[in-house]
């Protein structure tokens, strides 16, 4: 890393974790707090696609993945009384997992094709909850807890949730946190040999078999990531709307989770969070228009990509190269 | 003689009912060129890919060393030491040349993904390995001046010499090299055979499918000839051009129609 990205990394991180809570304490408008977590939860299953794209897989079945956490920290907490600090992280394990168990038919798809099984993949999530037993129908899950506190050696780390004043700020922290997290493990990942692999399978993946890479693998190991982020922002998400339904995670937010890594831009690791950001705020500014939200949303999208075909981060840094 | 680096016993694929390749045998011979030839629709492209295991043999076999490589996994037969180049097409189109040949250095890797990630002192190390192969690599095929280059923007006879480096460094028993001289002019295809024999002068056993006959000839140490999928001669070049049967198959029996059967 050069100075310049460490500036800017400070600056960034400066602003998330202080300038923010400090706006909304003075402005007093603590409903941004929800709206914010939401935005990191979304970005961070978006970063998970986004690395589903680096490979040059079209994934527009993150919605399943995401649904899948959320079930499994709800059931987890509520029927098997685990701390949602365990939950957690079993959450995108068991996305992984299962992701895993799927991938291996499916990712020897490509292209469109890819993008089809995927889709009817977030509908094949929204019907299992919908059927299975274990997961209460229709009626979903609710009345979650919230998470409760952990202490090391006695000493508190994290408070518990129910006993803050907001507990929105818990989550905030919780997911922004996360959502550094998850960019920093990509950003990584990316720069390292592996995202030069990466690149090449989604350059030509005959090629890249042909100079010894076990293809497979990789494939199943960066859908399994994938999985495992999606997995982690569902969870966070039941927990914090303390409840999940079938309906928590449909086919329009599979897209939107991929809408964001175009929006952003493919070429760019922080692509995904900065089309997280303006796909949610732009909709949700648009609402004033009324029965022409839509109308006006999707063609501002179309000339998006018309105009900035490689995403809205190519516009601050032209001419540079895609890393 | 020396044992055969490259056996290849009583190979067939069908397609459904049409049969690629029917029953094709023959040698290689470590640290020789050998070019595989025939009319278009002969069967060598898939007899390439049945030896690289990009294709399954529906039966038959292909030893290396003496071990049977059919029908594995492509990169399992690449680590082994077979490698193949694909026709000019078929690159890293955003990568740069120096980047290409750094990635396909992978074989020799001694880290692991997790290494890759942590950038291990193993990661650290192949990296600059890597890096000074790769310039090796390039110097030896002339491409040291394009290393920085985005590869969809170099020419044609640049992206052949780009397909080749990519097939070195992964350190190659026996490079397999799809058509290296087509639609190059007379120049250019000198260069290329004199580069093809450098790759032979660095051990490497070569094996090519080429329609040119003039650079087929002049390169060769032996060749293979193909028609309807079956082998028809094999010899030195002076054989196979005296060979009655290989002259039909390129330019038709008298009785044919002119052009017909022309290749």
């Amino acid at each position: 890393m050069n100075t310049k990205q460490i500036f800017s990394s400070l600056l960034f991180l400066l602003s998330i974790l202080v300038l923010i809570p400090w706006f909304i304490a003075t402005s007093g408008r603590w409903d941004l707090y929800y709206t914010l977590t939401s935005v990191a939860l979304l970005a961070i299953a978006s970063a998970g696609v986004w690395l589903t794209f680096y490979i040059g897989r079209i994934n527009i079945g993150q919605g399943a993945f995401a649904l899948l956490g959320g079930y499994i920290t709800a059931i987890l907490i509520t029927k098997a009384h685990f701390s949602f600090w365990i939950a957690l992280p079993l959450s995108g394990i068991g996305a992984a997992l299962i992701s895993v168990l799927i991938g291996l038919p499916i990712l020897r798809l490509r292209g469109v094709y890819f993008a089809m099984i995927t889709l009817v993949l977030t509908e094949v999530g929204r019907l299992s909850a919908l059927a299975l037993p274990i997961t209460n129908g229709a009626k979903g899950i609710s009345n979650i807890p919230l998470p409760g506190k952990v202490s090391l050696f006695g000493i508190p780390i994290i408070p518990d949730f129910a006993t803050l004043e907001n507990p929105r700020i818990g989550f905030y922290f919780l997911a922004v946190c996360l959502m550094i997290l998850c960019f920093a493990v990509v950003f990584r990942l990316v720069h390292s040999r592996l995202g030069h692999l990466c690149r090449s399978m989604q350059q030509n993946e005959e090629l890249t078999a042909s100079i010894g890479v076990n293809i497979a693998y990789i494939r199943i190991i960066i859908y399994a990531l994938c999985s495992f982020m999606g997995g982690i922002g569902g969870s966070i998400f039941a927990v914090m709307s303390q409840s999940i339904y079938p309906s928590s995670f449909q086919v329009a937010d599979s897209i939107n989770f991929m809408l964001n890594c175009f929006l952003g831009g493919l070429g760019y690791v922080f692509g995904p969070m900065l089309g997280t950001v303006v796909l949610y705020f732009g909709w949700d500014l648009l609402f004033q228009t009324g029965k022409y939200q839509m109308l006006i949303y999707s063609s501002l999208l179309i000339l998006c990509m018309l105009i900035l075909p490689n995403g809205l981060l190519s516009l601050r840094l032209p001419g540079r190269k895609n890393s | 003689m020396t044992p055969p680096i490259l056996q290849v016993r009583n190979l067939t694929k069908k397609f459904g009912g049409l049969t690629a390749n029917n029953d094709i045998s023959f040698d290689v011979a470590p640290g020789e060129i050998l070019s595989v030839i025939g009319p278009n629709g002969a069967g060598k492209s898939t007899l390439f890919k049945l030896i690289s295991s990009f294709l399954r043999t529906t039966s038959g076999e292909v030893l290396f060393a003496g071990e049977r490589v059919s029908n594995l996994a492509p990169h399992i037969v690449a680590r082994k030491g077979i490698v193949r180049t694909f026709q000019e097409t078929t690159i890293f189109k955003n990568m740069t040349v120096r980047e290409s040949v750094i990635v396909a250095h992978h074989i020799r890797s001694k880290a692991n993904l997790l290494g890759y990630f942590f950038r291990s002192a193993n990661a650290h190390q192949d990296e600059q390995t890597f890096g000074r192969s790769a310039d090796d690599i390039l110097d030896f095929l002339g491409l040291a001046p394009l290393a920085n280059e985005i590869a969809c923007n170099l020419p044609q006879g640049h992206l052949r010499a780009l397909g080749i480096a990519i097939g070195l460094a992964c350190d190659p028993k026996v490079l397999l090299l799809d058509e290296p001289f087509a639609g190059m002019n007379h120049d250019e295809t000198m260069q290329m055979v004199e580069l093809v024999r450098g790759v032979r002068d660095r051990g490497v056993t070569v094996l090519l499918v080429e329609h040119d006959m003039a650079a087929v000839m002049r390169i060769s140490d032996r060749i293979v000839v193909l028609n309807f999928g079956e082998k028809i001669a094999e010899g030195t070049p002076a054989e196979i051009q005296d060979n009655e049967q290989v002259i039909e198959a390129y330019l038709g029996r008298e009785e044919d129609l002119v052009g017909l059967y022309t290749c």
